[in-house]
Protein backbone atom coordinates (compact mmCIF):
# COMPACT_ATOMS: atom_id res chain seq x y z
CA UNK A 1 0.00 0.00 0.00
CA UNK A 2 1.25 3.45 -0.91
CA UNK A 3 1.80 6.13 1.68
CA UNK A 4 1.17 9.82 1.02
CA UNK A 5 4.79 10.61 0.30
CA UNK A 6 4.88 7.95 -2.41
CA UNK A 7 1.61 9.22 -3.81
CA UNK A 8 2.96 12.77 -4.12
CA UNK A 9 5.97 11.38 -6.01
CA UNK A 10 3.76 9.41 -8.36
CA UNK A 11 1.56 12.43 -9.01
CA UNK A 12 4.65 14.38 -10.00
CA UNK A 13 6.01 11.54 -12.15
CA UNK A 14 2.65 11.27 -13.93
CA UNK A 15 3.42 14.63 -15.52
CA UNK A 16 6.47 13.14 -17.27
CA UNK A 17 5.45 9.61 -18.12
CA UNK A 18 2.47 7.36 -18.32
CA UNK A 19 2.04 5.46 -15.08
CA UNK A 20 1.93 1.69 -15.16
CA UNK A 21 -1.34 -0.13 -14.61
CA UNK A 22 -0.23 -1.15 -11.16
CA UNK A 23 0.72 2.40 -10.24
CA UNK A 24 -2.57 3.75 -11.53
CA UNK A 25 -4.53 1.21 -9.52
CA UNK A 26 -2.67 1.87 -6.27
CA UNK A 27 -3.07 5.58 -6.87
CA UNK A 28 -6.81 5.32 -7.44
CA UNK A 29 -7.25 3.25 -4.31
CA UNK A 30 -5.21 5.64 -2.20
CA UNK A 31 -6.99 8.73 -3.53
CA UNK A 32 -10.37 7.13 -2.83
CA UNK A 33 -9.82 7.33 0.90
CA UNK A 34 -7.19 10.08 1.31
CA UNK A 35 -8.59 13.60 0.99
CA UNK A 36 -5.17 15.13 1.68
CA UNK A 37 -3.71 13.55 -1.45
CA UNK A 38 -6.82 14.42 -3.46
CA UNK A 39 -6.23 18.05 -2.53
CA UNK A 40 -2.55 17.70 -3.37
CA UNK A 41 -3.43 16.21 -6.74
CA UNK A 42 -5.67 19.18 -7.55
CA UNK A 43 -2.89 21.53 -6.52
CA UNK A 44 -0.49 19.80 -8.92
CA UNK A 45 -2.99 20.27 -11.74
CA UNK A 46 -3.39 23.92 -10.82
CA UNK A 47 0.36 24.41 -10.69
CA UNK A 48 0.64 22.94 -14.17
CA UNK A 49 -2.06 25.27 -15.43
CA UNK A 50 -0.39 28.27 -13.82
CA UNK A 51 3.00 27.56 -15.38
CA UNK A 52 1.38 27.10 -18.79
CA UNK A 53 -0.45 30.41 -18.49
CA UNK A 54 2.68 32.12 -17.26
CA UNK A 55 4.88 31.74 -20.30
CA UNK A 56 2.23 31.66 -22.95
CA UNK A 57 1.64 35.30 -22.18
CA UNK A 58 -2.05 34.67 -21.94
CA UNK A 59 -2.03 36.93 -18.98
CA UNK A 60 -0.59 39.82 -20.84
CA UNK A 61 -0.70 42.96 -18.73
CA UNK A 62 -0.75 40.82 -15.61
CA UNK A 63 2.53 39.04 -15.56
CA UNK A 64 4.44 42.10 -16.62
CA UNK A 65 6.94 43.35 -14.15
CA UNK B 1 -5.94 53.63 -15.72
CA UNK B 2 -2.76 53.36 -17.74
CA UNK B 3 -3.72 49.85 -18.73
CA UNK B 4 -7.12 51.03 -19.82
CA UNK B 5 -5.55 53.66 -22.03
CA UNK B 6 -3.29 51.03 -23.53
CA UNK B 7 -6.25 48.87 -24.31
CA UNK B 8 -7.91 51.76 -26.07
CA UNK B 9 -4.79 52.45 -28.05
CA UNK B 10 -4.61 48.88 -29.07
CA UNK B 11 -8.01 49.00 -30.64
CA UNK B 12 -8.02 52.47 -32.08
CA UNK B 13 -8.11 52.36 -35.84
CA UNK B 14 -5.39 54.90 -36.46
CA UNK B 15 -2.86 53.25 -34.22
CA UNK B 16 -0.39 51.39 -36.33
CA UNK B 17 2.33 49.02 -35.32
CA UNK B 18 4.72 51.83 -34.55
CA UNK B 19 2.92 53.09 -31.48
CA UNK B 20 1.78 49.64 -30.44
CA UNK B 21 5.28 48.38 -30.15
CA UNK B 22 7.05 51.42 -28.80
CA UNK B 23 10.53 51.35 -27.31
CA UNK B 24 9.34 51.08 -23.77
CA UNK B 25 7.19 48.06 -24.50
CA UNK B 26 9.94 46.36 -26.47
CA UNK B 27 12.47 47.01 -23.74
CA UNK B 28 10.17 45.50 -21.16
CA UNK B 29 9.57 42.41 -23.24
CA UNK B 30 13.29 42.13 -23.99
CA UNK B 31 14.14 42.17 -20.29
CA UNK B 32 11.66 39.38 -19.59
CA UNK B 33 13.02 37.31 -22.45
CA UNK B 34 16.57 37.84 -21.34
CA UNK B 35 15.87 36.75 -17.81
CA UNK B 36 14.23 33.59 -19.05
CA UNK B 37 16.91 32.80 -21.65
CA UNK B 38 19.77 33.40 -19.22
CA UNK B 39 18.34 30.98 -16.70
CA UNK B 40 17.88 28.30 -19.34
CA UNK B 41 21.22 28.67 -21.06
CA UNK B 42 23.28 29.96 -18.14
CA UNK B 43 25.31 31.89 -20.66
CA UNK B 44 24.71 35.64 -20.88
CA UNK B 45 26.10 36.07 -24.39
CA UNK B 46 24.22 33.18 -25.87
CA UNK B 47 21.08 34.45 -24.14
CA UNK B 48 21.53 37.91 -25.70
CA UNK B 49 21.90 36.30 -29.10
CA UNK B 50 18.79 34.14 -28.98
CA UNK B 51 16.71 37.00 -27.60
CA UNK B 52 17.92 39.29 -30.35
CA UNK B 53 17.15 36.74 -33.03
CA UNK B 54 13.71 36.04 -31.64
CA UNK B 55 12.85 39.73 -31.46
CA UNK B 56 14.04 40.50 -34.94
CA UNK B 57 12.15 37.50 -36.29
CA UNK B 58 8.95 38.51 -34.57
CA UNK B 59 9.09 42.18 -35.52
CA UNK B 60 9.47 41.37 -39.18
CA UNK B 61 5.89 40.24 -39.02
CA UNK B 62 4.78 42.82 -36.50
CA UNK B 63 2.11 44.21 -38.77
CA UNK B 64 0.18 41.02 -38.79
CA UNK B 65 -0.36 41.15 -35.04
CA UNK B 66 -3.59 42.38 -33.59
CA UNK B 67 -2.01 43.68 -30.45
CA UNK B 68 0.64 43.49 -27.81
CA UNK B 69 -0.68 40.36 -26.28
CA UNK B 70 -0.51 38.48 -29.57
CA UNK B 71 2.97 39.79 -30.27
CA UNK B 72 4.19 38.77 -26.85
CA UNK B 73 2.89 35.22 -27.20
CA UNK B 74 4.47 34.97 -30.63
CA UNK B 75 7.80 36.36 -29.51
CA UNK B 76 7.95 33.91 -26.62
CA UNK B 77 7.03 31.03 -28.88
CA UNK B 78 9.95 31.94 -31.13
CA UNK B 79 12.24 32.38 -28.15
CA UNK B 80 11.25 28.98 -26.85
CA UNK B 81 12.31 27.35 -30.12
CA UNK B 82 15.57 29.27 -30.26
CA UNK B 83 16.41 28.21 -26.72
CA UNK B 84 15.49 24.61 -27.50
CA UNK B 85 17.88 24.65 -30.49
CA UNK B 86 20.64 26.27 -28.49
CA UNK B 87 20.24 23.69 -25.74
CA UNK B 88 20.30 20.80 -28.17
CA UNK B 89 23.49 22.04 -29.76
CA UNK B 90 25.30 22.90 -26.65
CA UNK B 91 25.34 20.18 -24.05
CA UNK B 92 25.87 21.43 -20.59
CA UNK B 93 26.69 19.49 -17.51
CA UNK B 94 25.02 20.42 -14.31
CA UNK B 95 27.55 21.26 -11.67
CA UNK B 96 27.76 17.97 -9.80
CA UNK B 97 28.57 19.52 -6.45
CA UNK B 98 25.50 21.74 -6.57
CA UNK B 99 23.42 18.69 -7.41
CA UNK B 100 24.74 17.02 -4.32
CA UNK B 101 23.97 19.99 -2.15
CA UNK B 102 20.42 20.00 -3.37
CA UNK B 103 20.37 16.31 -2.58
CA UNK B 104 20.37 17.10 1.12
CA UNK B 105 17.07 18.72 0.68
CA UNK B 106 15.20 15.51 1.29
CA UNK B 107 15.07 16.65 4.87
CA UNK B 108 13.10 19.73 3.86
CA UNK B 109 10.05 17.72 3.04
CA UNK B 110 10.53 15.35 5.94
CA UNK B 111 8.30 17.37 8.23
CA UNK B 112 5.56 17.48 5.63
CA UNK B 113 4.88 13.82 6.35
CA UNK B 114 4.91 11.77 9.53
CA UNK B 115 7.39 8.94 10.12
CA UNK B 116 5.19 6.51 8.19
CA UNK B 117 5.02 8.86 5.20
CA UNK B 118 1.44 10.05 5.72
CA UNK B 119 0.16 13.60 6.14
CA UNK B 120 0.26 14.28 9.86
CA UNK B 121 -3.10 14.55 11.61
CA UNK B 122 -4.46 18.08 11.28
CA UNK B 123 -1.86 19.02 8.67
CA UNK B 124 -3.42 17.77 5.48
CA UNK B 125 -3.02 19.99 2.42
CA UNK B 126 -5.61 22.76 2.38
CA UNK B 127 -7.48 23.34 -0.85
CA UNK B 128 -6.53 26.46 -2.81
CA UNK B 129 -9.45 28.78 -3.19
CA UNK B 130 -10.49 30.05 -6.63
CA UNK B 131 -7.21 29.51 -8.49
CA UNK B 132 -8.74 30.65 -11.78
CA UNK B 133 -9.46 34.08 -10.40
CA UNK B 134 -5.89 34.34 -9.21
CA UNK B 135 -4.61 33.99 -12.75
CA UNK B 136 -6.26 37.29 -13.57
CA UNK B 137 -4.60 39.19 -10.75
CA UNK B 138 -1.37 41.07 -11.34
CA UNK B 139 -0.19 40.54 -7.79
CA UNK B 140 -0.52 36.79 -8.20
CA UNK B 141 2.01 36.76 -11.04
CA UNK B 142 4.48 38.73 -8.96
CA UNK B 143 4.17 36.15 -6.20
CA UNK B 144 4.56 33.30 -8.70
CA UNK B 145 7.63 34.88 -10.21
CA UNK B 146 9.16 35.36 -6.76
CA UNK B 147 8.47 31.68 -6.01
CA UNK B 148 10.19 30.63 -9.24
CA UNK B 149 13.17 32.78 -8.39
CA UNK B 150 13.42 31.18 -4.99
CA UNK B 151 13.88 27.71 -6.44
CA UNK B 152 17.43 26.37 -6.23
CA UNK B 153 19.10 27.05 -9.59
CA UNK B 154 19.11 23.56 -11.05
CA UNK B 155 15.53 22.90 -10.01
CA UNK B 156 14.37 26.11 -11.64
CA UNK B 157 16.20 25.30 -14.82
CA UNK B 158 14.95 21.76 -15.08
CA UNK B 159 11.42 22.77 -14.16
CA UNK B 160 11.28 25.44 -16.85
CA UNK B 161 12.92 23.21 -19.39
CA UNK B 162 10.11 20.76 -18.78
CA UNK B 163 7.18 23.15 -18.46
CA UNK B 164 8.17 26.08 -20.64
CA UNK B 165 10.51 24.74 -23.29
CA UNK B 166 8.43 21.57 -23.20
CA UNK B 167 11.32 19.18 -23.52
CA UNK B 168 10.40 15.63 -22.59
CA UNK B 169 12.32 13.67 -19.95
CA UNK B 170 14.71 12.07 -22.43
CA UNK B 171 15.62 15.38 -23.99
CA UNK B 172 16.29 17.00 -20.64
CA UNK B 173 18.36 14.06 -19.47
CA UNK B 174 20.52 13.99 -22.57
CA UNK B 175 20.93 17.78 -22.65
CA UNK B 176 22.00 17.99 -19.03
CA UNK B 177 23.56 14.55 -18.82
CA UNK B 178 21.60 13.49 -15.79
CA UNK B 179 19.73 10.27 -15.07
CA UNK B 180 15.96 9.95 -15.28
CA UNK B 181 15.73 9.33 -11.57
CA UNK B 182 17.76 12.47 -10.88
CA UNK B 183 15.44 14.39 -13.12
CA UNK B 184 12.34 13.04 -11.42
CA UNK B 185 13.69 13.96 -8.03
CA UNK B 186 14.50 17.49 -9.15
CA UNK B 187 11.12 18.04 -10.77
CA UNK B 188 9.38 16.64 -7.71
CA UNK B 189 11.26 19.01 -5.45
CA UNK B 190 10.63 21.99 -7.67
CA UNK B 191 6.90 21.26 -7.67
CA UNK B 192 6.84 20.69 -3.91
CA UNK B 193 8.59 23.98 -3.33
CA UNK B 194 6.40 25.93 -5.70
CA UNK B 195 3.30 24.43 -4.14
CA UNK B 196 4.50 25.36 -0.69
CA UNK B 197 5.53 28.85 -1.75
CA UNK B 198 2.22 29.60 -3.47
CA UNK B 199 0.36 28.13 -0.52
CA UNK B 200 2.21 30.26 1.99
CA UNK B 201 2.35 33.49 0.06
CA UNK B 202 -0.81 33.55 -1.91
CA UNK B 203 -3.55 31.02 -1.34
CA UNK B 204 -3.28 30.91 2.40
CA UNK B 205 -3.40 34.65 2.86
CA UNK B 206 -6.53 34.86 0.82
CA UNK B 207 -8.21 31.74 2.16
Amino acid sequence: MLNCREVTRLLSAAQERELTLKERLSLTIHLSWCSGCRTFSKQMQTLHKITRAYVKGKNEGQNNE
Amino acid sequence: MAEYMEERNEHSINTKTKSLFDDEFLEQIRRQMLKFATLQLSDAHLAEDVVQEALVGALKNARSFGGRSALKSWVFAILKNKIADALRHKHRVIDASSLLREEDEEQDFADLFNERGFWPRGEHPTAWSSPDESLREGQFWRVFEACLENLPGNQARVFMMREFIEFDSDEICSTLEISVSNLNVMLYRARMRLRECLGNHWFMERG
